[in-house]
């Protein structure tokens, strides 16, 4: 079953003078094990939005539906919704409190009151999934181990209630490149193997254009830009006026479309850039 | 002239989970001279960080010495002068402002040293004019956004009048605006107000305008140059597990089919320039 938002509005503090319209009429669909990725310059919008889709936040009006679970301001928000959606918050290694690896990770399970060999299964299948060796990090505690592994520890932490949607706010923030790559290459294998429907927020246009199906660009709390990779970075100048950083590369095949050359303006990756300089330059000189 | 900032054959230990001795510092030895804005880059446990510590006595070297202006860093008694001439700006912009009021934040450095008021607030606003935040003074910290709070932050240091300023990954918490905002503040600093500048990322393209890239791996220096001689080392730094800017990587990528690139490109333009000339 997709998630369906039809016109969803959040209104904050209503009737106070700290009155503010986080969400302004958002519509839109997300498919079973789509790949979506929610862009949006801070105070955009995208992190209410989110809320939202786990029932942290309800709506002030339209609704959302999640499989059969329908949300609007009226309802009251059913406990099983937040273990179809799992929501990894932004540096969740915060959130660690546990005095083991394991029991921090098996807290959530735990709660579902799951026969203890159930529980042992999950821990070991969610630390598989975010690449921990079960034998070597189970028993440690969760703050002497590294920062990128703490996360991973966090986010397998949601992964053992086995939600079949998940929505990761800036899940590489203030990684090195290295554990960046490493965590996107995990998210994008729970996808591409579990079928897992994911939600990536990110400031990151880079990180976004390598791994998603479709972007929702957020802006003022409405959607602003939503298609595929492409479509969405073809619009240069507005994202531009959003405060949205554009791929350095997108930058270079526009100067030389500037120059005369022939080449599209929503190239995003180093790998289509190559191809298409390639081609030019080689044609050419025939 | 003497260097503002010596560093000779540093090592720093300490004691890891298991017990064993790990060398976060294993033989730096670095001159940084007045006035130079110094890049330094390297991935999380190469050691960058604890050599940014090092250089406001923060930490001190297990051996080797660290001189800042003169001053070794072992010598108690000068400990504040060092903490006064070489500041530092940290990772989280929230654990680092301590009053309700900007401009009670950035005096609260002054205020401290037992200057007279009328001095305070003239140091404070000549700081919050330097990063752009003279507005701003009687907001609250917690209404502004990620960029801001750490233009204040600097702007408390600022005020205490230091020769180095030294930020560790300011900007890896923010948004690209507030990135962009940051790094606008702290070449302005480098520039105008002549201030010495070490700065910690884990991005590459701010380090792009910098007189010295240095890039750190195992707890040494592994490569340092100006940005274009340390970024042509594309497979030095893919290695180290490092990124490249995305120009530099379509420069190396060209070459590597045969055309005609320097490899040397950090500019969207240099690059348009380069291709165009094909």
């Amino acid at each position: 079953m997709p998630i369906v938002v039809e016109h969803l509005t959040h209104v904050y503090m209503p009737g106070s003078p700290f009155e503010s319209l986080a969400l302004d009429d958002v519509s839109f669909e997300i498919q079973d094990g789509e790949f979506v990725g929610l862009i949006g310059h801070t105070g955009s919008g995208k992190s209410t939005l989110v809320q939202h889709l786990n029932g942290l936040l309800k709506p002030t009006k339209g609704r959302i539906v999640v499989d059969d679970i329908e949300i609007t301001s009226e309802s009251k928000v059913p406990k099983r919704l937040r273990q179809h959606v799992g929501l990894v918050f932004q540096y969740p290694e915060h959130q660690l409190f546990e005095e083991t690896v394991y029991q921090d990770i098996a807290f959530g399970p735990r709660n579902l009151n799951l026969p203890e060999d159930e529980v042992e299964r999950r821990v070991r299948e969610a630390m598989a999934l975010v690449g921990l060796d079960f034998e070597a990090v189970k028993d440690r505690s969760p703050f002497e181990i590294s920062g990128g592994q703490r996360r991973r520890v966090a986010i397998a932490g949601v992964l053992a209630m086995e939600p079949r949607i998940l929505i990761l706010d800036e899940p590489t923030a203030g990684l090195d490149p290295r554990g960046r790559d490493e965590i996107l290459g995990q998210i994008k294998n729970l996808h591409a193997q579990r079928g897992m429907t994911i939600i990536l927020v990110s400031h990151s246009m880079e990180d976004i254009a390598r791994l998603v199906d479709r972007i929702i660009v957020m802006n003022r709390g409405r959607i602003a830009l939503m298609g595929k990779p492409e479509e969405v970075f073809s619009h240069v100048d507005e994202l531009h006026a959003m405060g949205l950083g554009i791929p350095q590369i997108t930058h270079v095949m526009r100067g030389l479309k500037a120059r005369g050359m022939d080449v599209p303006d929503n190239i995003y990756t180093v790998e289509q850039a190559v191809k298409v300089i390639l081609e030019r330059v080689r044609g050419k000189k025939k | 002239m003497e260097p503002i900032i010596r560093l000779q054959d540093v090592q720093f230990e300490y004691l890891s989970f298991e017990g064993e001795e790990i060398a976060a510092l294993n033989g730096v030895t670095l001159d940084i001279q007045k006035g130079e804005f110094v890049v330094i880059i390297g991935h999380n446990g190469s050691g960058k960080s604890t050599l940014a510590k090092h250089l406001n006595a923060l930490l001190r070297p297990s051996s080797g010495v660290v001189w800042i202006k003169g001053m070794d860093t072992r010598d108690e008694d000068k400990l504040w002068e060092i903490r006064q001439t070489a500041g530092m700006v940290f990772q989280n912009p929230d654990n680092q402002l301590v009053a309700t009021v900007v401009e009670e934040d950035v005096a609260f450095g002054p205020e401290n040293l037992g200057l007279p008021p009328e001095e305070i607030q003239r140091r404070v606003a000549e700081a919050l004019k330097a990063v752009g935040m003279q507005e701003y003074a009687q907001a609250a910290p917690h209404y502004l956004s990620g960029g801001q709070k750490q233009r204040v932050a600097i702007a408390g240091i600022l005020a205490m009048k230091p020769e180095i300023i030294v930020l560790d990954e300011p900007t890896a918490m923010l948004d690209p605006v507030g990135r962009r905002e940051v790094m606008e503040t702290v070449k302005y600093l480098n520039k105008h107000e002549g201030i010495t500048v070490v700065h910690i990322t884990h991005y590459m393209e701010e380090a792009v305008d910098a007189d010295r890239v240095i890039v750190m791996e195992q707890g040494k220096i592994v490569l340092q140059g100006t940005p274009q001689e340390v970024f042509s080392q594309v497979e030095v730094l893919k290695e180290i597990g490092l990124d490249v800017p995305q120009v530099t990587e379509l420069a190396y990528r060209l070459r590597a089919e045969g055309l005609d690139v320097p490899l040397n490109v950090l500019k969207v333009e240099e690059m348009v320039d380069a291709i165009c000339r094909l």
